[in-house]
């Protein structure tokens, strides 16, 4: 089969068969005002005048920050194996197959990554991947919409606020609701969902839940009594959805352990770079009951004629080519490279090495903490973290502005995303992983500890006006 | 196809035992849906419309809704099938039996087409 872009004359005979006289015809039904025009753009450059101009637009970004940022994006040592194995033609830029039994490797990658997300989670069933980690929420809290035939799906407060606008846009078509579990304000637990309104909110006679979904580490990198969650569920009917961090897994319980029906996350950290917020990876699993209900494609193992190992996309009549507007989802394909890269990266370091990543960064955490405290920046929460946690700046987003263009990023300031709390007015989310250095942390904790300084002097009375 | 059955337009068959319906598809339906790997169907208790949507058969090629022929209250499925939906394929009649139904309305019955109805309906397809 030729591979070729058509030739004129493979478009004059195309032409000539349907009785055209030219592809501009088959638009006509198009209103003019409608159709597209020439596209105003500079005239063309040469390879290496273009090549010059992206490098001088590349330079303008921060790629020199000494950084501290998390919030669902994680910076992690991607081993050289990774990209060299991506960039390999086969898997580069094929497309996703639609006979997919003709791509025996694409398909056995998939089911490799399957596989290895199984182990990873516990879980029976996993997909072959989503868009990302908000979209992979919002797929599972659908799923038990479907599974349990009720409405109302109920969302920690902890769960990513990204992840919570996305899924209260794929319910809005549908007419599901979801209600948020608030936070505890107080207390040594505070920061974490608060049990209490949670089994207040499941025992409403007339709006029954369909499922309850709580992120562990939470976005605020606090670890959530997930078995508790699950417990509370289950007991009305519900089923539980665990966002959860896979690097994480490697040293926190696994979703199954703590009675999931379904685990989703975000797959970046696992050999895939930040790049600006994308393209990530959406991990999506269940347990087996509920593979029917599991949307996205599934890669099976089976035998040919033959009785040779044999790999096929399995389940297909879940998906919206056969069955349309009863399909379990819109998608139609998965996050192939990513998955990919996630297999390769995971398949390097094996599972000690993820361990070691994990604890590594949890190691940092605590030197990270201790460093800021005594800059005079102390932790808001006091539960247990594992990476990621949030600590008390005064005037945080300024500070945060100083600090930036001090070449620190000192993590998230929480007012831009939690603007309805006030508790986190005041607050910066920061993160430590194995990629964090002791001379990182104390060029924040150095930086951060003058920017406090400054911003107390600048705060008090001058002394033309205090002597009045 | 045996005699004592009525049919609906979308190829379910009900057999009438005293209050209760027992529904399935027939083997027109199943032959044309190819291998059917899986039936989806109403949970014991569910109240059903005559002619509305109550199930899913699934085949390898396609996935086809399955009709309530008679309105009325689910008291019994097909557990069989969870494991061995092919029972459908290789005795649509008997063992490939879907629904036990107790009817709600008698004369809905008339609605159905009787045995020489559903023979001209699959002729003419």
């Amino acid at each position: 089969m030729a591979y070729g872009p058509h030739t004129p004359e493979d478009r004059s005979a195309m032409l000539e068969a349907i009785g055209v006289a030219s592809v501009d015809e088959l638009f006509a039904d198009i209103p003019a005002a409608l159709r597209a025009s020439a596209l105003k753009l500079p005239p063309p450059e040469s390879e290496a005048e273009l090549a010059g101009r992206l490098h001088h637009l590349a330079g303008r970004n921060r790629v020199d920050l000494v950084s501290f940022l998390g919030a669902g994006a994680y910076r992690h040592y991607v081993p050289a194996v990774v990209d060299q194995l991506l960039l390999r033609g086969e898997f580069y830029t094929a497309y996703t197959p639609y006979q997919p039994e003709i791509s025996q490797g694409t398909l056995q990658t998939i089911y490799e990554y399957q596989s290895m997300m199984g182990e990873l989670t516990g879980m029976d069933v996993v997909s072959a991947s989503h868009y990302d980690g908000a979209t992979a929420t919002a797929e599972g809290a659908l799923m038990t919409c479907r599974a349990t035939r009720r409405e109302r799906v109920l969302v920690s407060r902890g769960v990513h606020p990204h992840y919570r606008q996305t899924l209260c846009t794929y319910f809005a078509g549908a007419d599901f609701v979801a209600d948020e579990i608030p936070l505890l304000a107080e207390g040594p637990a505070s920061g974490t969902t608060d049990l209490a309104a949670l089994e207040r909110m499941l025992a409403d006679p007339e709006r029954p839940v369909a499922g309850v979904v709580v992120a562990n580490p939470s976005f605020l990198g606090l670890l959530e009594p997930m078995a508790k969650v699950a417990d509370l569920a289950h007991a009305a009917g519900a089923l539980f959805v665990a966002v959860v961090e896979p690097v994480s897994l490697a040293v926190l319980a696994s979703p199954a352990t703590y009675g999931a029906d379904i685990a989703c996350g975000e797959g970046q950290p696992l050999g895939i770079p930040l790049a600006y917020g994308g393209p990530y990876l959406g991990i999506l699993a269940c347990r087996e009951p509920l593979v029917r209900q599991i949307p996205g494609r599934l890669v099976g193992m089976t035998t040919d004629v033959d009785g040779k190992r044999a790999f096929v996309m399995t389940l297909r009549a879940r998906e919206q080519d056969i069955r349309r507007e009863k399909a379990s989802s819109n998608i139609c394909t998965n996050q192939a490279l990513c998955a990919l890269a996630a297999s390769i990266y995971l398949g390097a370091i094996g599972p000690h090495g993820l361990r070691d990543v994990a604890a590594l960064g949890a190691a940092r955490a605590v030197e990270l903490e201790r460093a800021l405290a005594e800059a005079g920046a102390p932790r808001v929460h006091r539960g247990p973290y594992l990476n990621e946690f949030a600590v008390r700046v005064p005037d945080a987003p300024e500070v945060h502005r100083r600090l930036l263009a001090r070449g620190v990023l000192a993590g998230l300031a929480l007012a831009a995303v939690e603007p309805d709390d006030p508790s986190l007015a005041d607050a910066l989310l920061v993160c430590a992983t194995e990629v964090t250095t002791p001379d990182e942390i104390e060029v924040f904790a150095w930086t951060l500890r003058d920017e406090i300084e400054r911003g107390r002097q600048l705060s008090l009375p001058s002394l033309g006006e205090g002597a009045r | 196809m045996a005699q004592d059955l009525r049919y609906t337009k979308e190829h379910e068959w009900v057999r009438v035992e005293g209050d209760l319906a027992t529904v399935g598809i027939t083997d027109y339906a199943a032959q044309q849906l190819g291998d059917i790997v899986f039936v989806e169907l109403p949970e014991i208790g569910r109240r059903l419309t005559q002619f509305g949507t109550v199930g899913v058969i699934e085949s390898v090629k396609a996935v086809s809704d399955l009709f309530a022929p008679i309105s009325g209250e689910v008291v019994e499925s097909n557990s069989e099938l969870a494991g061995s939906p092919e029972l459908v394929n290789g005795d649509p009649f008997g063992k490939g039996w879907m629904l036990r139904v107790r009817i709600a309305d008698r004369s809905q019955l008339d609605a159905l087409l009787d045995q020489a109805a559903y023979e001209e309906l699959t002729r003419e397809a």
